[in-house]
């Protein structure tokens, strides 16, 4: 009887992929760290240089804060504007992605091919290309956001669209509604909290990006890392960072509250 | 003023969901149509508007080949012919009265539908169904804050609000218990009667049908294997339909309706 119950029970699977696996991931690691020099040595070697920077950085003069709140305004005012002029482009190319809504697949698949190209595109980059177009200011700066805006919440937002109940969109066929009066009814209802909330979500990150984008002229409060970087004005950089830190936090905040209201 | 002309609807999996259907249904008639899970009953109420498209013959609404129409001729046709639903089939974050006007787009412009601009007599439309199933003072709570037989019945009111000659309800109280069951098909019985409007009801209890419809068909497999008078439609005829005896499962049971 036992024997018999042996005979049956199936081979256990062979652990030889996970062990090949792990054997990869430490051999890319240790590749990666060979081929950039990254060894701990050369970590050990500059952590006193870490003390000496933090040291000149403080105290931060604070009176510098007042060089920089406009700036910071600007900053966010360039977030704002560069997510709602991306969150208003995002909606026609959404619907064009989502493949329950969009039936064309030759117009679909292109469509995304460009949104996964314009996310591949790093936000510093897509600044300085705008920089080189409209010249120094906040102008590139927004561009830059907006498309980056565009990229992220287009997307976020197809997948969310090819999520929806079809029970709806059903029943507005039954009604004998055109395509966009079904649009209008069964589909928007279903999915403007979510675009809401992705669009602040995009938001959060557009404030942390603008806040670089001046490193490359593109306005904002990132020139001032600049200037004073370049004048080892260590301890003004760091009121900056502080500054930058606080409103961002606050922002962060005050729009996860809002996007946990929403749905 | 619905006719059937040998319709045959195969699935591209290769299943027949109609096989040579020949049948015509007339106005003010509440038919019944009952048959095993699969036998084409959702299938031949999703033909008759054409959220499905048959493969052979033609389908003839009030002497209308909706078969053949197209974009907004079938718009029209559509328009007359309201549908309710197993799951309902709200929009469930808009509110009560949004779900029951959604009823009246097949009547407006897109650009108006777009502003969301209903005209008052719309208005009037919507409270007037809301009212006549009870459930006017909901009109503005959101549609998932309702039970389920109450959906059904904003569902209803859509439907009425939609002006509706032919109203097909697909299993309208399969997800609902048996009290609230009652309130849907009374409301469903009294529409047919009040205002005269053709309706087919697909049923899985054969009891139910029994008692609130004037004509029963059944199916099994795409065909039509009962077609009658509820008089007719006996338990031994039902036997035949089923390919056995009715079953516990089949009936709501007496005391529960």
């Amino acid at each position: 009887m036992s024997a018999g119950a042996e005979l049956k029970r199936p081979k256990a699977p062979s652990k030889l992929k996970h062990y090949l696996t792990a054997a990869i991931v430490v051999l890319l690691l240790w590749g990666s760290s060979i081929q950039t020099d990254a060894t701990l040595g050369e970590l050990i070697e500059g952590f006193p240089n870490m003390f000496d920077l933090l040291r000149e950085m403080f105290p931060p003069k604070w009176t510098y804060l007042d060089n920089i709140v406009g700036a910071m305004l600007d900053t966010i005012r360039m977030a704002l504007i560069g997510t709602t002029l991306g969150a208003i482009m995002a909606i026609p190319v959404a619907l064009l992605c989502a493949g329950n809504l969009m039936a064309q697949w030759w117009l679909r698949y292109p469509v995304r091919f460009v949104l996964n190209l314009i996310r591949t595109i790093p936000d510093l980059l897509l600044a300085a290309i705008f920089v080189a177009i409209f010249g120094l200011g906040p102008l590139p700066g927004i561009f830059a956001l907006s498309i980056f805006a565009l990229g992220l919440i287009a997307k976020l937002t197809y997948e969310a669209l090819e999520g929806i109940d079809r029970g709806p969109l059903e029943a507005m066929t039954a009604t004998g509604a055109n395509g966009i009066q079904r649009i209008v009814f069964a589909v928007i209802p279903q999915i403007s909290a979510h675009f809401m909330s992705f669009t602040l979500y995009t938001f959060e990150i557009n404030v942390r990006a603008a806040a670089v984008l001046g490193l490359v002229g593109a306005g904002g409060i990132g020139h001032y890392y600049e200037i004073t970087l370049g004048f080892l004005e260590y301890d003004k950089t760091s009121v900056i960072i502080i500054f930058t830190l606080s409103i961002v936090l606050l922002i962060d905040y005050a729009s996860s509250k809002l996007r946990g209201k929403l749905l | 003023m619905i006719e059937l002309r040998n319709v045959s609807k195969m699935y591209p999996n290769g299943t027949k969901g109609l096989n040579q259907m020949n049948i015509s249904f007339a106005q003010g008639e509440f038919v019944a149509i009952v048959g095993l899970s699969g036998a084409g009953k959702s299938t031949l109420l999703r033909s008759i508007n054409r959220l499905h498209d048959i493969t052979e013959g033609d389908i003839l609404i009030d002497g209308q080949s909706i078969t053949k129409a197209k974009g907004k001729q079938l718009r029209l046709i559509r328009r007359n012919i309201g549908m309710i639903f197993q799951s309902f089939n709200l929009v469930k974050r808009s509110s009560v009265l949004r779900n029951v006007l959604a009823g009246r787009v097949g009547y407006h412009s897109t650009l108006r539908t777009i502003l969301g601009r209903f005209p008052e007599k719309d208005m009037n439309l919507a409270f007037e169904a809301l009212d006549r199933v009870n459930i006017v003072e909901k009109a503005y709570s959101r549609a998932d804050e309702l039970s389920g037989g109450q959906q059904q019945r904003v569902a209803i009111a859509r439907v009425l609000a939609q002006e509706a000659k032919i109203i097909l309800a697909d299993e309208p109280v399969a997800s609902l218990d048996p009290l609230t069951t009652k309130q849907v098909m009374d409301d469903l019985k009294k529409i047919n009667t009040e205002l005269g409007i053709t309706t087919i009801v697909n049923l899985h209890y054969v009891d139910l049908a029994r008692q609130y419809a004037t004509r029963i068909v059944g199916l099994r497999a795409g065909q039509i294997v009962f077609d009658g008078p509820v008089s007719e439609a006996t338990d031994e005829r039902f036997a035949e339909i089923y390919g056995r005896q009715v079953g516990k499962d089949e009936l709501l049971g007496e005391q529960r309706v």
